[in-house]
């Protein structure tokens, strides 16, 4: 079985259209049959039923449509495959294994006879996907992406692309087919390419339709095809065939425009099924969060981020589509008692072996060491873009593509700025309020100090200097440091503080799995300053708390628990502007910190503020 | 009982233009109904209930990696289930997992080498299958109130073998459901592919070197289903009405293509039977009659004196496909491809069956480690003309 499934090769090339000629030819052989079919049925005489007739031009339309969204993306010499545009600006979701000989920059062609440049953005080796933009316009066709568990066995799918490289004409290929399992987990095909959770079809995918598009009966996204199962009859589909799930798509989507090389998810535990068909932690590793939150070897495994567990498969599903870092419930059994946890999921991989492959995705350009490679000049180190993607492009450790994360932290700099309007926040935040008990606290937050007033004590801090000597107040994991953080981005901007980069998306709550739409997912910065690590919640665009922080999550040291705000807002409070949240609720580890009420949250202008910030240009 | 007669096999094709158009017209119904979601729910409906009859059978003892699953489907309530007769099962345990994920040990009762078809059963009761009467699928709730109001019991058992000129007609639309590629484990759903009826014809089809023993009709599909895995599955019409059982992957003895078909559901029906009054009879194999000379791969095999003689590697030939792959003298050769091997006899059995130029695989111990070892596509059958090798050449 598992020699049986791989990879979709790359194919060859017969030719790449060079010049941009328009060429309109039938969409597909299936399309043009049915067409041709009802003509005859006509001439022959007989009534064609309106539905049929009916069903037919709402097909049409579908495959007219989802065959304008679909790419052909040509990796010269190379090979190529296929892809698929989800937005209007040119962002398209491909296959890590289509876009990896390309290296940076591979050309797209789409079915109005035009090949436009793209550049790479975001990878995902683990999970096979690419995401790389096409330029050249602002308007291009797109499809959306649809809820993948909804899919049912049985639902009709489309799979369009480009297979075999047939779209010399730059006319994708459509067919037509079944949903034949949902939910499917596909061993990884060497050492990475896991496919989890994935769908398979009956409709065709061969090689060359790698990185394209599946689509259900309404032209929505439901997967990307990535794998079909081969055996004895060749290369080419026999039915099987597996597509990555648009639900995965979108937990990563996010990281993944953001220019990330993005790693997948481990619990640091390993299961495995009992003799009673359970699944039991077969091991677990001490360092791991889900070990510090109480998960024990032996514990038996009831289900994960609200899906239940019943397999080792269940499992590695839930686990597969997930990125590192997001936080999610795990209800667990022990001697008949059950419990929910929280864990944070650690990457995979250590950042140098998923570097190292992106150094590899590099190494198959250009020859870089001089002998090696069949061409003998000069090769040059720094890739040599085309002339349309060249400034697209900016390299930095921990990212394929730099350049995206700039723009998405901009992104998320304006709605922080809209956010909060013309106010003016400079001076000390003074805000007072009740715990849940009723007692009261006040926390005053200014450039040179931030104290917190708890009936059990008083804490300080010097926002000017290291943020992380001990955190404060005890035994909230960093609370002052998290708000000194969230002033100074509200303040500053991002691009002040310390060192700060988009970093993709997440829900700012383990709550809100599985994520079935992007609006419960929020804008996640990454800010390194002052010895401390936070990553900052913002919520998303298009939502009526948009650039609203919604979230703090802060680090005083790399091991420990971090300190986890959040910041809540009674949609009933009028008095106060947008960005003030309404209460603070704080937790460290699998402990509630506190609850802060506030009543009331006052700007006062400061008169000795020394460092004053430039305001920065944008 | 009842009793049918054939009624012809012209029945089953296409006679006339008209034929084609009312039936294409059909055709042309279904594929715009499904296609436009209109007749969604029914399908989903029809693909439960047929999912719920088919099983995932395991043989015990498998490599790993090596195929050692296939696919069956319950004919009772009382756990009877009809599958493809192949090496899966010939193991002392064989493991039935339902579509909810409940396993069972099933025992083999019986083999039908005609139609390469058996019959397992598993100890339970109540449980969802698929009539072998003509029938329909049912939902088990409505099956069980249905035998109570009419008294029946046991259908299949009851039941005798079905008209065979009731074939379904060319461009009937079906659904596949296999355990390919052994894809689906636990209370995974097995796969399901969609397709038509292409043509109803007698099967001439080989394995390797030797013809298929069953040339009755079947349906020939025009999609792929029988992959690793599938044989034993479930052929079922659109509408619900099972139609017959997925077979072993074989090719077509005039063009060698890999064929595409089903046996029908008449024939399980009469297999069934047979197997349940117990004609069973034992598999007759010819493979030992024509094996394979190992050393056209570049091997020589101890020397054959036991009834099972273990398959150690006594030679290796220098410069040939063999050596080059790594194979090594006192390698013992537990596998090929994917069928396990215990006898040197049985080596050059399932060698013959690979057919020429197909890719052999065959894993061995050493050191006490499974190695496998490509040896690259199979030379013809015939020996070379030459007593000493030859056999560096033509890779």
């Amino acid at each position: 079985m598992r020699d049986a499934t791989v990879q979709m090769p790359l194919v060859r090339p017969a030719r790449l259209p060079d010049a941009p000629g328009r060429l309109r030819g039938g969409w597909l052989v299936c399309c043009s049959c049915v067409m041709l079919l009802s003509q005859a049925l006509v001439a022959d005489g007989r009534e064609v039923a309106a539905e049929v007739l009916a069903a037919q031009q709402h097909r049409v339309e579908v495959v007219s449509k989802i065959s304008a969204a679909t790419v052909a993306v040509f990796a010269g010499e190379q090979g190529g495959g296929s892809g698929v545009i989800v937005s209007p600006d040119g962002y398209a979701l491909t296959n890590f294994h289509v876009v990896q000989p390309a290296g940076l920059a591979m050309r797209c062609g789409l079915n109005n006879g035009q090949v436009y440049d793209a550049i790479l953005v975001g990878l995902d080796p683990t999970g096979d996907v690419a995401v790389i933009k096409l330029v050249g316009r602002d308007d291009f066709p797109y499809a959306r992406l649809a809820d993948s568990d909804a899919v049912r066995v049985g639902d009709a799918c489309y799979t369009v692309g480009n297979p075999f490289l047939l779209a010399s004409n730059l006319q994708p290929s459509v067919s037509l087919g079944i949903v034949s399992g949902t939910h499917r987990y596909q061993f990884p095909a060497g050492t990475i390419l896991e496919y989890t959770d994935c769908l398979q079809v009956d409709a065709a995918i061969n090689p060359g339709n790698s990185g394209g598009p599946l689509f259900d009966a309404a032209g929505d996204v439901i997967g990307v095809n990535g794998r079909a199962s081969f055996e004895k009859r060749g290369r080419v589909n026999v039915g099987v065939g597996y597509a990555i799930s648009s639900n995965q798509l979108r937990n990563f989507m996010g990281s993944l425009r953001s220019g990330l090389l993005v790693d997948h998810a481990t619990l640091g535990a390993t299961v495995a099924t009992g003799a009673d068909g359970k699944v039991y932690v077969s091991d677990i590793l001490e360092s791991s969060d889900a070990y510090r939150r109480g998960l024990r070897y032996d514990d038996e495994i009831v289900s994960l981020a609200g899906r239940p567990v019943r397999t080792v498969n269940a499992l590695k599903n839930v686990l597969g589509i997930l990125p590192a870092g997001w936080r999610v419930p795990l209800v667990f059994r022990r001697e008949g008692r059950v419990e929910e946890i929280r864990v944070r999921l650690a990457p995979v991989h250590a950042a140098a072996e998923l570097a190292e492959i992106a150094a590899g995705r590099r190494q198959s350009g250009p020859p870089q060491r001089p002998g090696e490679g069949p061409a003998e000049e000069e090769s040059p180190v720094v890739p040599k873009l085309p002339e349309p993607v060249r400034d697209l492009y900016e390299t930095k450790t921990g990212f394929s593509n730099y350049h995206f994360s700039r723009l998405q932290r901009d992104r998320v700099t304006a709605a922080l700025r809209a956010s909060v309007g013309d106010e003016n926040l400079r001076g000390v935040w003074e805000i007072d309020g009740t715990l849940e008990d009723g007692r009261p606290f006040r926390i005053e937050l200014s450039d040179v100090l931030a104290t917190i007033d708890l009936p059990t004590g008083t804490s300080r801090l010097d926002p000017r200097e290291a943020l992380d000597k001990s955190p404060v107040p005890p035994g909230s994991g960093g609370m002052l440091a998290a708000l000194v953080v969230w002033r100074k981005l509200l303040l500053e901007g991002p691009e002040t503080v310390g060192r700060t980069d988009a970093v993709g998306t997440a829900p700012v709550s383990p709550d809100l799995l599985p994520v079935k739409a992007e609006t419960s997912l929020a804008d996640l910065l990454r800010t390194d300053v002052g010895g401390v690590s936070a990553e900052t919640f913002v919520a998303m665009d298009g939502g009526p708390t948009a650039g609203r922080v919604v979230g703090v999550d802060l680090w005083a040291s790399p091991q420990a628990d971090p300190c986890e705000v959040r910041f809540e807002r009674d949609p009933a409070e009028a008095s106060r502007p947008a960005w003030m949240p309404t209460v603070l609720e704080v937790h460290s580890g699998s402990t509630l910190f506190g609850r802060f009420s506030i009543r009331s949250f006052q700007v006062r202008p400061a008169d000795s503020d020394a460092t004053s910030t430039e305001e920065p240009a944008s | 009982m009842r009793t049918h007669t054939r009624s012809g096999e012209s029945q089953c094709r296409l006679r006339t233009r008209q034929d084609w158009c009312v039936r294409l017209c059909v055709a042309a119904v279904l594929f715009a109904g499904v296609a436009g979601g209109e007749t969604a729910s029914a399908s989903e409906a029809v693909i439960e209930l047929a999912a719920r009859t088919v099983v995932k059978i395991y043989g015990a003892g498998g490599f790993r990696g090596l195929e050692s699953y296939q696919t069956g489907f319950l004919v009772s309530a009382e756990g009877h289930v009809m599958t493809a007769m192949s090496t899966v099962l010939d193991s002392g345990e064989i493991d039935c997992v339902l579509d909810d994920g409940r396993r069972y040990e099933a025992s083999l009762l019986g083999i039908d080498p005609r139609r390469e078809m058996a019959l397992l059963k598993l100890d339970g009761e109540g449980l969802p299958f698929a009539p072998l009467d003509g029938g329909r699928l049912a939902s088990r709730t409505a099956a069980a109130e249905s035998d109570e109001r009419t008294g029946k019991q046991n259908p299949p058992a009851a039941a005798g073998p079905l008209p065979h000129g009731d074939l379904a007609p060319p461009a009937t639309r079906v659904y596949a459901l296999s355990n390919l590629f052994g894809v689906a484990v636990g209370d995974e759903r097995v796969s399901v592919q969609q397709g038509v009826v292409a043509a109803v014809v007698p099967l001439a089809a080989r394995r390797g070197a030797y013809e298929a023993p069953y040339a009755g009709d079947v349906y020939l599909l025009d999609f792929t289903v029988n992959n690793p895995g599938s044989a034993g599955g479930l052929l079922v019409d659109v509408k619900g009405q099972p139609l017959g059982m997925l077979g072993k992957e074989l090719r077509s003895s005039a063009a060698g293509i890999w064929l595409n078909y089903a046996i029908p559901l008449p024939e399980v029906a009469a297999s069934f039977h047979a197997l349940l009054t117990g004609e069973s009879t034992e598999m007759e194999t010819t493979a030992e009659s024509f094996p394979f000379d190992t050393r056209l791969l570049g091997f020589l095999l101890v020397p054959d004196i036991l009834e099972k003689t273990p398959p150690f590697v006594e030679a290796v030939i220098e410069a040939t496909p063999a050596a080059t792959a790594g194979l090594r003298e006192d390698d013992l050769v537990v596998a090929v491809g994917s069928r396990s091997v215990t006898s040197c006899a049985a080596v050059a059995a399932e060698l013959s069956r690979i057919d020429d130029g197909d890719a052999v695989r065959i894993s061995v111990i050493r050191d006490g480690q499974i190695v496998d070892v490509n040896l690259g596509p199979r030379p013809p059958m015939r020996l070379p003309v030459a007593e000493e090798p030859v056999l560096g050449e033509g890779r």
